[in-house]
């Protein structure tokens, strides 16, 4: 799909199979049912045949296309406009290491590097197993916990070279791994599904994580006259541990 | 960790900001319990006076609701400071179309990183504002538009909504009104250009998130061409405090031009990065003094006041007023409040070069001045800062961003032209130092988080 192919025009894609179709066909008609206009369902459809197949695959746009009255064409230009659809089969865990400017500067940069060598792959590019496909990502709005790593869009914080790679090789081992903020990690069908509008089903996935963030609390406590925790220099990925404690006193 | 010390080694005698307390600076509102257990549920947000702005709202008529945000002085929170009473009066009334209200919760923009705390911590105070808004501009159906790249923050959003609509805050007839109201949760699909307000309304209707031509503006025709607000999440989460504690509150806050708290949101080299709410108004170096200032042993050398598209200050610019007047006046924007700090162990270009290739990445391609510019500042950019520049490099940077600058379609282009001028400004010779030293003169190392560990260990 990625690569620009000329010649012979493709075959249209096959449909899903029948109980497939159904399924999602309910799930469709919630989505559509939230918007006034259908064609508003288009992003969170894309996201509903991601959860299905684990990147939009072209019997996903025909699905969409078909659902909502648009042509393949017309949804497969919004499919390759957003970069959270996967265009290709792709790992059970997206790892997404932040190098715009300020967490590249942070470490960022280093982490990406040494997550490319000890996984053995490159951008956009997925182990062997399956298990995980990294990438490098733009600013995911957590600069006060930079470096920052995602993993299925879920927040690691405050990462090393070290936690960055401890954290991947517990993914690949097929261990839990549980984010910094946020519930402890689905796979990225799962992940896909919330994004199309299903909330988290699992026991505690709402409540998991806890509240604010030790930075998200800095002001808070030093306007109430506590010190903040220790301000922090060194990694504060290693220090996850002294970060909770110092959370909850 | 004598802050100022650090900071002022080059400015000198600079007198000590304010003098104030930082207990006295600071002003938490939104982030007031964020350290509750269950800070994000409804139970703990109505033991925190939740909902009640709501009720003293419905007890106003809507003309009366928007004169009165209006007069508290409240400015858009997302970066262009519009005032939000005065984008509500905007919508026709009696038009006999559909009224929508679309909060931008798209938060994208380098350095940002208010909202996304904001609604993990505190998601019913923007589900209240949007109750507010929607009686006062008469609009019976509201989204929010998540970016969806930060699914913890979904989740939560998905439950307040629940919670809301069980609690009776949502649906038919709100406390008894009369007043219907349906939220619907939308997370994008990873795009920057969708923060923009009319790029975000084509991608709610479902297409690419590309800008439109103004006028007709979002008040006359927004979504599916009908009369829309479209505001930021800081903006409308800020309405419930100003409706239950009063305008003459909210106003005693700030100044008189920029009224009111706000989120500042510090990071970089800094000791103490994080959220700080504040009257606007006040500077990075009082900040910077109640925090502890930059980390051990190095000092600022450039900053960002609003996020990455905001030209970039100096340790010049320590005292200057962050509200929107001060900032504009010190040649840069007050943005989005983002204070990213880098010290002096940070190559410029460096940065500026993936800033450039994050604007050339998330351009649109819909207009040529800023798909074909930012595309050609990333590869003068990588010539530079690999040592293959030449001299006349450098005005070719400004002659270019000069022709995004103002030409482009939307403010993406604006912002991309932001960091060259600036850097230019500020930092030329650190520019022409790579192209005569055939290469950067920094140690990426010695940039990082972990960068002092081995050396202060």
């Amino acid at each position: 799909m990625t690569d620009v192919s000329l010649g012979m025009p493709q075959l249209p894609a096959p449909d899903y199979p029948a109980e497939v179709r159904e399924r999602l066909a309910a799930d469709a008609a919630q989505v559509i049912a939230r918007y006034p206009d259908s064609r508003s369902a288009l992003l969170p459809l894309l996201h509903l045949v991601q959860s299905e197949e684990g990147h939009v695959t072209r019997t996903g746009m025909r699905f969409c296309a078909e659902t909502l009255g648009l042509t393949t064409a017309e949804v497969t230009a919004v499919a390759t406009f957003y970069t959270m659809y996967r265009r290709k089969p792709s790992g059970e865990y997206q790892v997404g290491v932040c190098t715009n400017t300020l967490c590249a500067v942070m470490g960022g940069d280093a982490i990406f590097d040494e997550l490319k060598e000890h996984l053995g792959v490159g951008n956009n590019e997925t182990t062997p197993d399956g298990k995980v496909t990294l990438e490098h990502i733009e600013c995911n709005a957590a600069c006060d916990y930079a470096p920052v790593v995602m993993v299925n869009w879920e927040f690691f914080d405050n990462q090393t070279p070290e936690s960055a790679k401890a954290m991947v090789d517990d993914l690949l081992a097929g261990r839990q791994v549980v984010p910094t903020r946020g519930a402890p990690l689905c796979t990225y069908k799962e992940t896909a599904r919330i994004l199309a509008g299903f909330p988290d089903e699992r026991e505690g996935a709402v409540e998991a994580g806890g509240g604010a963030g030790p930075a998200s609390l800095i002001g808070l406590r030093i306007a109430r006259g506590e010190s903040p925790h220790t301000p922090i220099v060194h990694p504060r990925g290693e220090a996850r541990g002294d970060a909770d404690t110092e959370g909850g006193e | 960790m004598s802050v100022s010390s650090d900071l002022s080694n080059e400015g000198a005698s600079r007198p000590q900001a304010g003098g104030g307390s930082p207990e006295k600076l600071l002003a938490p509102v939104l982030s007031a319990f964020w350290d509750e257990p269950e800070s994000w549920t409804l139970e703990t947000y109505r033991r925190h006076e939740g909902y009640e702005g709501l009720r003293k709202a419905l007890a106003m008529t809507p003309d009366d609701l928007i004169a009165y945000v209006k007069d508290s002085g409240l400015r858009g929170r997302g970066g262009a400071g519009f005032p939000t009473g005065m984008k509500w009066q905007f919508i026709p009334q009696g038009d006999g179309k559909p009224h929508y209200l679309v909060v931008n919760a798209d938060e994208s923009e380098p350095g940002t990183c208010k909202d996304i705390p904001l609604l993990f911590a505190n998601p019913h105070s923007l589900i209240e504002g949007m109750v507010i808004a929607c009686y006062a501009i008469r609009s019976e159906h509201a989204f929010i538009y998540l970016r969806g790249e930060v699914v913890p923050v979904l989740r939560r959003l998905h439950e307040a909504v629940r919670e809301a609509y069980e609690a009776g805050y949502l649906g038919e007839n709100i406390l008894g009104s009369g007043m219907g109201l349906d939220i619907t949760v939308h997370a994008g699909a990873g795009a920057y250009i969708c923060g923009e307000e009319t790029a975000l309304l084509d991608s709610l209707e479902g297409r690419r998130g590309q800008p439109r031509l103004r006028p007709p503006f979002p008040a006359v025709e927004g979504l599916y061409a009908c009369p829309t607000v479209v505001n930021n999440v800081e903006s409308i989460a800020s309405v419930p405090a100003i409706l239950n504690r009063g305008k003459e509150w909210f106003k005693a806050m700030g100044t008189e031009k920029s009224p009111g708290f706000t989120l500042y949101s510090l990071s970089g080299h800094v000791a103490g990065p994080g959220q700080y709410e504040a009257p606007l108004g006040i500077t990075l170096r009082q900040l910077l003094d109640m925090s502890g200032g930059m980390r051990p042993g190095h000092r600022l050398k450039f900053w960002t006041p609003g996020g990455s598209s905001t030209p970039m200050f100096t340790d010049e610019h320590l005292d200057v007023p962050l509200d929107y007047e001060g900032v504009g006046a010190a040649g840069s924007m007050l943005g989005t409040k983002a204070l990213q700090c880098f010290d002096e162990t940070t190559c410029v270009v460096r940065a500026v070069t993936r800033w450039t290739e994050f604007y050339a990445h998330e351009s649109c391609g819909k207009c040529t001045p800023c798909r074909e510019g930012t595309y050609w500042l990333v590869q003068l950019l990588r010539d530079i800062e690999a040592g293959k520049g030449v001299m006349s490099d450098l005005d070719k940077l400004n002659d270019i961003a000069d022709n995004i600058n103002g030409k482009s379609f939307c403010a993406l282009g604006d912002g991309a032209a932001s960091p060259i001028f600036s850097s230019l400004k500020y930092f030329r010779e650190e520019y022409e130092q790579h192209i005569t030293g055939k290469g950067c003169p920094f140690d990426p190392k010695k940039s990082t988080l972990w960068a002092d560990t081995e050396v202060n260990a």
